[in-house]
């Protein structure tokens, strides 16, 4: 009887048993980098926005301080994105005829906001407090980045739980002192020893109940 | 030796001197008169010929509706949620771990036939192992969809696994549950490596008896080039030892992780220590009956009575009646604990379960699993076929009914009677139910139609010439 497989089966059926070793790893580390990528958390994308409004500009360039804008970030969850009114405070004095500040005199005369895209997305199980973060000496720039160095704003931290878990389990790396939140340049250069006795000072909890986000 | 060699008929008398009464005769595994090619030629026949009887086109036809049963009850269930089932406060597990237990507990027959048998020298496992095997595998594939399922989005189910994820979580280890998944994946991951590497020598026979290009092609790739050379040989009896040595544990452990998910809870009627060993002496219970189940229609079907004789459905029998017993036992000893704890919630769980709005399903429990197999206490219907078939019928209902009593009657009398409620499967807690027989069955007519159900290779030593010297002993043993 003739045989049924050619001799290279042999040499075949080796590579594909091995392959598969292989090719299964490599598709699983694939999955592993693809979710932790900007592809799937947004980190470093600066969405397109109605008006391409420069933090870079604003904050470092003509020093306005968070809170003019997002004035709610102390006492609420949510930071706040100012009104067209914020914005007409100064320009209805300044670059009032620029283009580039069309859908902004637009938007103040109609008296229709300003539909911007949200550039921090949280998923709605997740609840978050902006206030809370800000009285525990968080800065700002520990998650939004530097802000003041962005043209265009874009997500500066990756928003995995991974990472918000970073902070929790030892938030002593990343408190500072509650006067130097909104400096978006401070750098602690003695984060070790300031560090845990800023957690104990501002009696600073380590919550990881999964209760603490997802309620 | 110094004493001059005597005949052996001088040492031991002959047997026909004697008149050793017929019950005391060894009834064989293998009926006589088969050769090593009589054997391969009627097991392999079964799967190589081109048309199957009628029942099995009416059995496939039947369980593959059942299985399209199923797909729409999990088409509905991802639809529109676990909503669906009657599981709601307080009854918040139903029929899924139900479904799950009673199908765990089904698969553990076949790996103590194939692995606890195999390690014990039991001969008479040889005809039955595969097919038990098969079993087992399809059991625990049915058991698996419940917790996949249960989930309400089968997509996320990896959650269940710890890997490195960017939550930076580990399920918690701490909870039975997880155990569970341990435990159940490798019982599946085990129970298939047996199965497969019993398989090879099987499919190199049918790739060398298929008449068709791609049945040769088929068979002739899964047989993974087997061609039964002595090194061959030796590698697969190492492999195949080791692994019955791997099942060996998981006979017990699979079980007894699964009662964990009850035991380890503090609820009464949940919370007791001998949950292990009554669990893992029901799923052999279970087990059994169902290969019994199996086996007398499949053997009658296939005219497979030389191979399956009544010799080994006595011995189910016989297995079925001793983890019934222990099952009984059980019970008893439930209803005892809670009138020796002293304790109010365990004595009322219990006067619950036995006269309150779920007393029938506890009736009838007693009638199946403590009356029914008393039954084959009677050598008479222990070897009638049909006796085994209707007490094994007994049995698989009631296993079904004990999960049901001790699920939720434990759960539907809370601690507080505000709490209280009852608990019913809908009907597309039913249809799952149904579906999972459905692809049960579904997937044994296949393995029937494609694969040899009784090993051949292994039923070839059973035959005579396999053992030229075991039954003559030489004089010097006898002596």
């Amino acid at each position: 009887m003739a045989q049924i497989f050619h001799r290279s089966t042999n040499t075949l059926s080796r590579v594909t048993i091995f392959g598969a070793v292989f090719m299964i790893g490599f598709v699983l580390w694939v999955i592993g980098g693809i979710v932790r990528s900007p592809y799937a958390t947004d980190q470093g994308i600066a969405r397109e926005q109605p008006v391409p409004f420069s933090h870079q500009h604003h904050v470092a360039g003509l020093g306005i301080d968070c809170r003019y804008c997002h004035t709610s970030v102390e006492t609420s969850n949510f930071a706040g994105i100012p009104p067209t009114a914020t914005c007409m405070n100064c320009h209805a004095q300044i670059w009032t005829s620029a283009d580039m500040l069309e859908p902004v005199r637009a938007s103040y005369s109609t008296g229709k906001p300003i539909v911007w895209s949200r550039v921090h997305r949280l998923p709605d199980f997740v609840h978050f407090n902006h206030s809370i973060h800000v009285a525990k000496g968080i800065g700002c720039a520990t998650c939004h980045g530097r802000i003041d160095k962005m043209a265009l704003t874009y997500q500066a931290s990756p928003l995995t739980m991974q990472w918000c878990l970073d902070c929790h389990r030892n938030p002593e790396r990343f408190v500072r002192p509650r006067d130097q939140v909104f400096n978006m340049a401070y750098v602690a250069l003695n984060q070790e020893q300031i560090g845990p006795k800023l957690v104990h000072e501002y009696n600073i909890q380590s919550l990881t109940a999964c209760s603490t986000c997802h309620y | 030796m110094a004493t001059e060699q005597v005949p052996i008929h001088e040492v031991r008398p002959v047997t026909q001197e004697l008149k050793i009464p017929a019950r005391f005769i060894p009834q064989p595994v293998l009926e006589p008169g088969h050769t090593y090619s009589s054997i391969t030629d009627h097991i392999s026949s079964i799967v190589l010929r081109r048309k199957m009887p009628l029942i099995w086109y009416v059995g496939m036809g039947l369980s593959t509706i059942l299985f399209l049963v199923l797909l729409a009850a999990i088409g509905q269930l991802i639809i529109v949620g676990v909503g669906i089932w009657g599981i709601n406060h307080p009854v918040a597990w139903g029929f899924d771990i139900l479904n799950f237990v009673w199908w765990i507990g089904i698969g553990h027959a076949g790996t103590l036939i194939s692995a606890i048998l195999l390690l014990l020298r039991q001969e008479w496992r040889t005809s039955i192992n595969r097919f038990a095997e098969a079993m087992t595998l399809f059991a625990v594939a049915s058991a698996g969809l419940y917790p996949a399922l249960h989930t309400g989005r089968p997509w996320y189910d990896f959650w269940l696994f710890p890997y490195p994820n960017t939550m930076t979580l580990w399920p918690q280890f701490r909870s039975p549950l997880i155990w569970d998944v341990f435990a159940v994946s490798t019982y599946a991951t085990v129970s298939f490596l047996f199965w497969y590497t019993g398989l090879i020598p099987d499919l190199a026979t049918l790739r060398d008896r298929a008449n068709s290009f791609f049945g040769r092609k088929i068979y002739g790739m899964l047989a993974l080039g087997w061609r039964g050379s002595a090194k061959h040989w030796y590698r697969y009896e190492s492999a195949y030892l080791l692994l019955a040595g791997l099942s060996t544990p998981l006979v017990l452990s699979v079980h007894t992780v699964v009662s964990f998910d009850f035991a380890v809870a503090q609820l009464p009627g949940w919370h007791s220590t001998f949950f292990p060993p009554y669990f893992v002496a029901g799923a052999v219970y279970a087990g059994f009956a169902m290969v019994l189940t199996l086996a007398i229609p499949f053997r009658k079907i296939f005219k497979l009575e030389d191979f399956i004789t009544i010799k080994h459905l006595e011995n189910m029998g016989k297995v079925m009646l001793a983890t019934g017993m222990i099952v009984f036992y059980s019970y008893c000893m439930e209803a005892f604990f809670a009138f020796y704890s002293g304790n109010v919630f365990e004595k009322y769980m219990y006067l619950n379960r036995a006269t309150g709005p779920y007393w029938k399903m506890f009736a009838m429990l007693i009638i199946c699993n403590g009356l029914a197999p008393q039954l084959m206490w009677f050598k008479r219907l222990r070897t009638s076929a049909f006796w085994l078939f209707v007490t094994a019928q007994f049995v698989n209902v009631g296993m079904w009914l004990e999960r049901f009593v001790i699920i939720p009657t434990s759960l539907h009398r809370d601690f507080l009677p505000s709490s209280w409620g009852m608990y019913h499967g809908t009907r597309w807690d039913w249809s799952m139910f149904i579906g999972s027989i459905g692809l049960f069955l579904f997937l044994l007519f296949l393995f029937v139609r494609f694969l040899p159900m009784i090993s051949i290779f292994e039923m070839r030593t059973l035959v005579p010439e396999a053992h030229p010297i075991a039954d003559e002993p030489t004089v010097e043993k006898a002596i």
